[in-house]
């Protein structure tokens, strides 16, 4: 199946933040860019959801849910600008 | 809160396409949601295996019962059960309303430009519903793009809205088999339709594309190159091949 985009973090991220995070504005560390986060690349696996800077393609955040864990790595993200 | 799974009654199921149906489910404590919004539906095997999906709504509003309107994947874990399978009565679990991304305003004076692959009319559907109910002055064009007249999901309604709204204009492109006598040959939406047939990037429009990823990859890049502003055009992406 092809990519979907950042809007399907919705749901997911609901179960980890009080705010809606596709809103959220994402600076990317690979390019600097800064973009809503429903506007990333968002690879589906099973149990995980990848998300790409839609300019540079660098891995913005991975979410991993396991049975009693969601995992997340923020690593590709400088920044966050979530709104209350 | 949205992200806690509720359960939701299905009230009622319409054909729409061969391949596609609606359904009306009743969700105890929803709290309403705006136009463009989703849901994340969460189908469970007996052995415990379980498949979410999110599907947009295509109402709006205050109120508890909300509607879909599914396309059947071939390979598709959730949809043949959505399209095929589920009756009046069944319970579906579900959590939103989702998104605030993806979404339309009615206080929002701006022209408005949607352009729909196949079932990604959804969202569209329920931002010209609200556009409708709420008697907005903003000029509203929709684009939609199915394979044959008879793939087009709401078709009746948005053929009545076409006639009956002073400022909603509807633009079919059909890509594999047209009505007959229509003036042009079946075919995808290309640059020059974008260019011919929505609102001009001179009026500054906010623009929706819903549909296929390939689909509203290659609209959205037209977009750009006809000149519209990338931050003005809102895209969302359901996958396919």
């Amino acid at each position: 199946m092809a990519h979907v985009d950042g809007n399907v973090l919705a749901g997911p991220l609901s179960e980890i933040f009080s705010a809606d995070m596709t809103t959220a504005m994402g600076r990317c560390a690979g390019c600097g860019d800064v973009s809503p986060l429903a506007m990333a690349m968002v690879y589906l696996k099973p149990n995980a959801f990848v998300a790409r800077c839609h300019l540079c393609d660098t891995m913005l955040l991975t979410l991993i849910q396991a049975s009693d864990t969601n995992r997340l790595d923020l690593s590709g993200l400088a920044a966050l600008s979530i709104p209350r | 809160m949205t992200g806690v799974w509720k359960t939701g009654v299905v009230a009622s199921v319409h054909r729409q396409t061969e391949t596609a149906r609606s359904l009306e489910i009743d969700v105890a404590g929803w709290p309403g949601n705006l136009a463009g919004q989703h849901l994340d539906l969460r189908l469970t095997a007996p052995d415990g295996y379980t498949a979410t999906r999110s599907y947009s709504i295509a109402s709006s509003g205050a109120g508890a019962r909300v509607q879909l309107a599914v396309d059947r994947l071939p390979d598709g874990e959730v949809s043949p059960y959505l399209v095929d399978d589920v009756m009046v009565g069944d319970q579906l679990e579900l959590r939103g309303p989702l998104g605030g991304w993806f979404i339309w305003k009615p206080e929002q004076p701006e022209p408005v430009q949607l352009i729909a692959g196949g079932s990604g009319v959804v969202p569209l559907v329920a931002m010209i519903r609200a556009h409708h109910a709420a008697k907005s002055a903003a000029e509203f064009r929709l684009l939609y793009s199915v394979r044959t007249p008879q793939d087009a999901i709401f078709a009746d309604e948005l053929a009545s809205l076409d006639k009956e709204a002073p400022n909603l204009t509807i633009t079919w492109v059909y890509t594999r088999e047209t009505p007959a006598g229509w003036p042009t040959a079946a075919g995808r939406v290309t640059r020059e339709t974008l260019a011919n047939a929505t609102i001009p990037v001179a009026q500054n429009p906010t623009v929706f594309v819903c549909g296929p990823t390939g689909f509203v990859e290659s609209v959205a890049d037209n977009l750009v190159d006809i000149g519209h502003q990338a931050a003005r055009v809102k895209t969302e992406r359901f996958g396919g091949k």
